[in-house]
């Protein structure tokens, strides 16, 4: 179905009041979809927000193709940077949607749907030799799947040039995150775990020290292979004060990043309660609070034992909606449970 | 994270920790590992033993001890204290001489090594000219006798260890003075012995051997007699009065010889074989006591028949008809005798025997009928059988105390009552402030009670498990009452036995009330005895029950040892802790662990698939919990497969320790055959070594998981009545860790006192807290109202803990090997943690609370956890807010039967072994201290021909400063253990732990 109308171009107006817009147009005002146009390029790029709305306004010459298509049956794969080459088969995919009968194709997410696997972090503040990758083991099946072992590295110091211990990868699992992200290889040293410096650690503290942080494991490499390395100088950011400051020969690596910040989150415990449903485990709330919440906690056990599920007291640790979700969906085991009044606890 | 790296600078905290903490190593308890020599002072009293790691340790009354080390570690051949005088001289295998002295510095004696020397030969000289094979210290105490494999007899000075070489005896001029058709050059080759002439100090007796004997002139340098032994010569021994002497013999034999002055070369007196007339082995030593009543003792090691009893060791007591050869279960280093040390007494009257074994220290009263032994009160032998576990219990109350000491004492009726005859030097030290119980638990199934209060650890009572159960060992106690006719007169004596008759009897927990006398010990084959203390013997039937801890699981095969069979009927027990509870897990695991609550009468235990709690006031099981996850296989398979593994590493770590050790090391006297042995050991090890280097030593970097072995293995169990459901009410509780991070709750109902034998005990689970990070659980604590851990049961009953504080809320504190966490109750979340791994590579093995007084004040006090990692630190963590306070190294991180073995006290201190028989103890608290302080003095010289020179020697031992010695002495610690560590029979013994633990 096409449609054909025309936009101030001066006045583009928000992305929202756009994707209004379309829905009245097509007379599809609860469906939702996604928005695409092809840029001067030929490519087929999303309209998902008000900057690449303006941008793909601004870019109008003097026609902008705009390609509708519903959330349920998109094709994602369709768009990308080099879809010039393969614009007709776009093209008619979008257009003969019976298509996808033929060929199911792997529905992909969009990226805020994806849930990172591994990656560089700190390329700003480190020097250029050494590279910090981030596993996130927790979103995966996957093993780890690396080995380590003692070696030795030489490092210049003020005596001159030395031999010291060092730690290395030894080996890659096939299959394994640590190979399948690429990121690390055979030989490549081992300077630090999550921000601790690994030299004067033995092979035996080391393996502790990555097990222990295996949930979200940053380690810090010299790569064996220095010719994939970031070239900084072409860069064009604004950290480049940064840049030419970590690109000196520094030989003490021990810059901490953005190590930390998101550490904490990915580590909750669970708890079962009285063979119910695991539950993360909550972090206290600060003390002067939880005197407080305490007295409330023995209201509330009291109003249980008398049948009633009071809403208001629901919220203090926890988001009412999940309580009510729980009591909604009673098993079995529940039963005493709720005499015992520890549905608090949940 | 940043905050755990930085140690808080608050200056305030910074100076009560200086009040608080200390580390000293401060005592080793126990019977030192490989001893090599002896050494006794008849004028100190002090008795000296020498180890095969170059340790030195004296030893006196009760509570005199020290210890020196010499740098070198080599093997400690001969010790022999300066006639008269606080001095030692010790002789190593690397040749060298050191001389040691006992100096008052600051109100108490240290042990320092003052001087050391190696002979010299003339250049080109071959090592077997200066090699020295005996020492004398002559009397005047100016120069030591040296005799060499040349047949040298060198004269050194002392105690500047200078050479004179003009009054050097050398063979040529002892072999002018004997007629050339009885003797030539090799009669003089090796100086066996050298013994000073008891009356005339300006004669010794040069022992050559090949059996040549000479009496020497010192004053005229010449031999005045000589006498033609046909055999070849082990020792020499004079008689108290100088007219007559002993030899003994390669074959077994002895002589007495004559001196007088008329004959020049007399003939024997006597010739002996004491056992033969079948051929015998050697009599390495010799004593000739005399006494009032004419009849010598002659007291002599060895010379059994060589086909028959060639194997044992032997030292045999001969007094008129009266003979016993006492038997020894290990090989015997070295005796001495007791006797009286007036000079102006006439006879020797000797009073003990007092042997070194290579495994214990046996002293035989010689004055009692019987020649029964003494108990000694140190240089217990811990291992007698190999230690399995141990668990400290402090201030014990004294009611306790006096029925353990009764119970033992009823035990010891075999021991002489002589007083201890080793008693030099004088204990200074404080008496220690509490009454301490170390209890340790053998492969063989007893659990030994320590006296743990003071420097001398000392066996108060022994306890065996062994009754209970049907074995296939027969209890033969006749081992001493052999026939009158029996030939030769054995007699066992010692407490040293390292075979067990079956494994699966070994102790591996022991938890002990101190209030209530109730105690529960578990063992290897999942066996739980629940004890109560009876003063009196009795005979009486033990309840037995069964705890099928897999439940409802199928399919599974358990394929490790059986169950122990249990005696039917009543059995009779001596005084002491008597059994009245017996459960047996099933499948018949090793119990990993165990806690008592002696006021809800209950006992909990688990193994490595899950846990029960057991009622022993109604004899009840009350629940099991199966904790295993169902793919974990190794669990059910038994010990078996797992043993392998560790075993085949093991074995390459000693290949590669024999390697170094074979370099490193100088064999005296290897004869070809030994060298071919070598030659073979370093191709074997070349070989082993080759095999490793291909294989590189790597790591996998693995998350844990839920599928991993041994999961299910319950590390922990903790008792505490807290608030588990919900914050009005409080209940008793069980709590249960595992080695997969899992925290399960049990919520406890007991009955109340009057109904307790009516009502059942119900338990139900509350709670299951999953660590994420899966490490294994170590230690489970509730913390009160005031951040303060729960008192242990009963404790508040007796009046000794203030009562929790049950009005604010309690939190729980979960110690994995990773991390530190704290909770808050009833609802779970999570309110502190501290990461120890992540940050610093080291694991948690042992945790423990421990008070921590100031030293400055009396009033303040603090509970911390004390902790010690696989690296072999301790650090001291504060509570409840989880700060590093402090860390010291203690053990090497190698030492894995040292980390294993370490508990902890109250009160901040430690025992961990540093061989299978010796505790190091230690101390990280400044106000409970337990260290040896002792003085020796010089006693009064009595006798007139002692005395000469004396200012002299003075002068000499005032000119030589101790100088930078006391970093010796404090070093010593650290390389003893250094030492021990290299040893393969150390870690053999580790290997056989490991292999028993498993």
């Amino acid at each position: 179905e096409f449609r054909r109308f025309s936009l101030e171009r001066s006045k583009p107006g928000k992305f929202e009041e756009f994707y209004g817009l379309l829905q009245h147009v097509h007379k599809i005002p609860n469906v939702d979809v996604l928005v695409g146009y092809t840029d001067i390029h030929g490519d087929l790029l999303p309209i998902n927000n008000d900057d690449n709305y303006h941008k793909a306004v601004s870019t109008a010459n003097p026609l902008l193709r705009i390609f509708i298509q519903r959330k349920e049956d998109a094709d994602y794969s369709a768009f990308g940077t080099d879809t010039m080459t393969r614009k007709k088969n776009v093209l008619s995919n979008v257009l003969r949607p019976d298509n996808h009968k033929k060929k199911p194709h792997i529905v992909i997410s969009m990226p805020q749907d994806f849930r990172p696997v591994s990656s560089i972090i700190d390329v700003d503040i480190l020097p250029e030799t050494h590279r910090r990758v981030r596993l996130y083991k927790y979103g995966t099946d996957k093993p780890l799947g690396f080995y380590i072992r003692d070696g030795s590295s030489v490092r210049v110091t003020p005596h001159g040039l030395e031999k010291v211990p060092g730690i290395f990868i030894s080996r890659l699992v096939p299959g394994g995150l640590a190979q399948s992200t690429g990121l690390l290889a055979v030989n490549d040293e081992v300077l630090e775990v999550n921000g601790i410096e690994v030299s004067g650690k033995s092979l035996d503290q080391v393996t502790d020290m990555m097990i222990a942080n295996s949930r979200n494991l940053i380690i810090t490499v010299r790569p064996a292979n220095q010719r994939n390395n970031v070239v900084r100088n072409s860069r064009t950011s604004g950290s480049s004060g940064q840049s030419t400051e970590s690109s000196l020969p520094s030989s003490t690596p021990n810059i901490l990043g953005n190590l930390q910040g998101e550490e904490e989150s990915d580590e909750e415990d669970i708890i079962i309660e009285d063979s119910g449903e695991p539950q993360q485990i909550p972090k206290a709330a600060p003390t002067s609070e939880s005197i407080e919440s305490l007295s409330q906690i023995e209201l509330l056990h009291e109003s249980t034992q008398n049948g009633f599920l009071p809403s208001s007291e629901m919220n203090l640790n926890h988001s009412a909606g999940s309580i009510s979700m729980e009591y909604e969906v009673p098993e079995p085991g529940r039963k005493s449970l709720e005499e015992d009044g520890t549905i608090i606890t949940l | 994270m940043r905050r755990f790296l930085r140690p808080g600078h608050d200056p305030v905290r910074e100076r009560l920790k200086r009040d608080l903490f200390q580390f000293n190593k401060t005592v080793e308890h126990g019977f030192p590992h490989q001893p090599s020599a002896l050494g006794y002072s008849p004028f100190l009293r002090l008795m000296a033993i020498g180890t095969r790691s170059g340790a030195i340790k004296l030893y006196g009354a009760p509570g005199v001890e020290f210890m020196g080390l010499h740098e070198e570690n080599n093997t400690v051949m001969q010790i022999h204290f300066i006639p008269d005088q606080c001095q030692l001289v010790t002789l190593l295998d690397d040749n060298s001489l050191h001389l040691w002295s006992l100096k008052q510095h600051g109100g108490a004696s240290e042990l320092l090594e003052e001087h050391r020397f190696t002979l010299k030969g003339p250049p080109g000289s071959p090592p077997s000219a200066t090699q020295v094979t005996a020492v004398l210290p002559h009397s005047s105490r100016e120069v030591l006798y040296l005799g060499t494999e040349s047949g040298n007899i060198f004269v050194v000075e002392l105690p500047s260890f200078r050479v004179l070489e003009d009054r050097t005896i050398t063979p040529e001029a002892v072999l002018q003075r004997i007629p050339e058709d009885n003797c030539n050059r090799r009669s003089c080759e090796l100086v066996e012995a050298l013994r000073e002439h008891p009356k005339n100090p300006d004669q010794i007796l040069i022992g050559y051997s090949r059996g040549l004997i000479v009496l020497w002139d010192l004053q005229n340098n010449k031999a005045t007699h000589h006498f033609l032994g046909s055999q070849q010569l082990e020792n020499l021994y004079w008689q108290r009065d100088g007219s007559k002497f002993i030899s003994c013999h390669y074959d077994g034999s002895y002589t007495q010889w004559p001196v007088s002055s008329d004959n020049r070369q007399p003939e024997p007196l006597e010739n002996t074989v004491p056992y033969g007339p079948f051929p015998c082995k050697a009599i390495s030593k010799i004593y000739w006591q005399t006494t009032k009543n004419g009849l010598p003792y002659i007291i002599f090691q060895g010379g059994m028949p060589r086909a028959s009893y060639g194997d044992r060791h032997s030292i045999s007591v001969i007094h008129g008809s009266q003979q016993t050869a006492f038997d020894f279960t290990s090989r015997v280093i070295d005796f001495f005798i007791i006797f009286s040390s007036d000079p102006a007494a006439e006879f020797d009257d000797p009073s003990a025997l007092v042997v070194l074994a290579e495994e214990e220290l046996v002293v035989i009263d010689l004055k009692s009928a019987g020649w029964p032994a003494v108990h000694p009160p140190y240089l217990a032998s811990l291992h007698c059988s190999a230690i399995t576990c141990s668990h400290h219990v402090s201030n014990i109350p004294l009611k306790l105390w006096e029925r353990i000491i009764s119970a033992g004492s009823k035990q010891n009726i075999h021991y002489s009552s002589m007083p201890w005859p080793i008693d030099g030097g004088t204990n200074i030290a404080p008496d220690p402030p509490q009454r301490d119980l170390l209890l340790t638990g053998h492969e063989d199934g007893t659990v030994r009670f320590w006296d743990a209060s003071g420097v001398c650890l000392h066996l108060l009572y022994k306890l065996s498990t062994v009754r209970v159960f049907l074995t296939d060992a027969d209890p033969n106690d006749n081992m001493n009452t052999l026939g009158e006719d029996e030939w030769p007169p054995l007699r066992k004596v010692g407490t040293f036995d390292p075979y067990s008759d079956d494994p699966r009897l070994g102790i591996q927990k022991i938890y002990l009330c101190k209030y209530s006398g109730y105690l529960a010990v578990a063992g290897t084959a999942g066996q739980v005895l629940v004890m109560e203390l009876n003063d009196e013997d009795a005979e009486h039937m033990v309840d037995h029950a069964e705890a099928d801890l897999l439940q409802d699981q199928e399919g599974y095969r358990w394929k490790g040892h059986e169950k122990l069979k249990t005696r039917d009927g009543p059995v009779r027990f001596e005084a002491g802790f008597q059994p009245f509870v017996l459960v047996q897990c099933q499948p018949p695991a090793v119990v990993t662990s165990l806690a008592l609550h002696s006021e809800w009468k209950l006992v909990a235990f688990g193994t490595s698939h899950g846990f029960g709690l057991f009622d022993h006031q109604q004899k009840r099981l009350v629940f099991v919990k199966c904790t295993l996850h169902p793919s974990d296989q190794l669990a059910l398979e038994g010990p078996l497969s797992r043993v392998k593994s560790l075993k085949k590493s093991l074995r390459q770590s000693f290949r590669r320790i024999r390697r170094s050790r074979v370099s490193s090391r100088k064999r005296r006297g290897g004869s070809g055959n030994a060298s071919e042995v070598q030659e073979a050991n370093a191709k074997f090890d070349q070989d082993a070594l080759q095999e490793m280097e291909l294989a590189p030593v790597q790591r996998k970097i693995e998350a844990r998981s839920a599928e991993d072995s041994f999961t299910g293995f319950v590390r922990t169990l903790y008792f505490a009545d807290t608030f588990l459901r919900d914050s009005s009410r409080h209940c008793p509780s069980l709590w249960a860790g595992t080695n997969g991070g899992t925290v399960y709750a049990f919520c406890l109902r007991v009955p109340p006192a009057e109904r307790r034998m009516d009502e059942p005990v119900r338990a139900e689970q509350a709670k299951e807290i999953q660590l994420m990070h899966r490490a294994p659980v170590v230690g489970i604590l509730v913390l009160d109202g005031r951040s303060t851990p729960l008192p242990e049961p009963l404790e508040v009953a007796h009046d000794l803990s203030k009562s929790p504080d049950m009005q604010g809320s309690h939190q729980l504190l979960v110690v994995s090997e990773e991390q530190f966490k704290v909770f808050t109750l009833p609802k779970v979340s999570s309110k502190l943690k501290l990461k120890l791994t992540a940050l610093e590579g080291c694991r948690v093995r042992k945790v423990t609370v421990a008070n921590f007084g100031s030293c400055k004040t009396d009033d303040y006090s603090e509970n911390d956890l004390a902790v010690l990692t696989n690296l072999g630190d301790i650090q001291i963590i504060s509570l409840p807010f989880l700060k590093l306070q402090i860390r010291y190294p203690c053990i090497r991180k190698e030492d894995v039967s040292g980390i294993a073995s370490c508990v902890f006290t109250k009160y901040g201190q430690g025992f961990y072994l540093i061989s299978p028989s010796e505790f190091e103890r230690f101390s990280l608290s400044t106000k409970w201290l337990v260290e040896p302080r002792c003085i020796v003095d010089m006693p009064e010289v009595t006798s007139n021909n002692h005395v000469h020179n004396k200012s002299g020697t003075e002068n000499a031992a005032r000119k030589s400063s101790p100088g930078d010695c006391g970093e010796d002495e404090r070093k010593s610690g650290r390389l003893m253990e250094h030492a021990l560590l290299n040893d393969e029979k150390v870690l053999k013994e580790i290997q056989s732990t490991l292999e028993g633990s498993r």
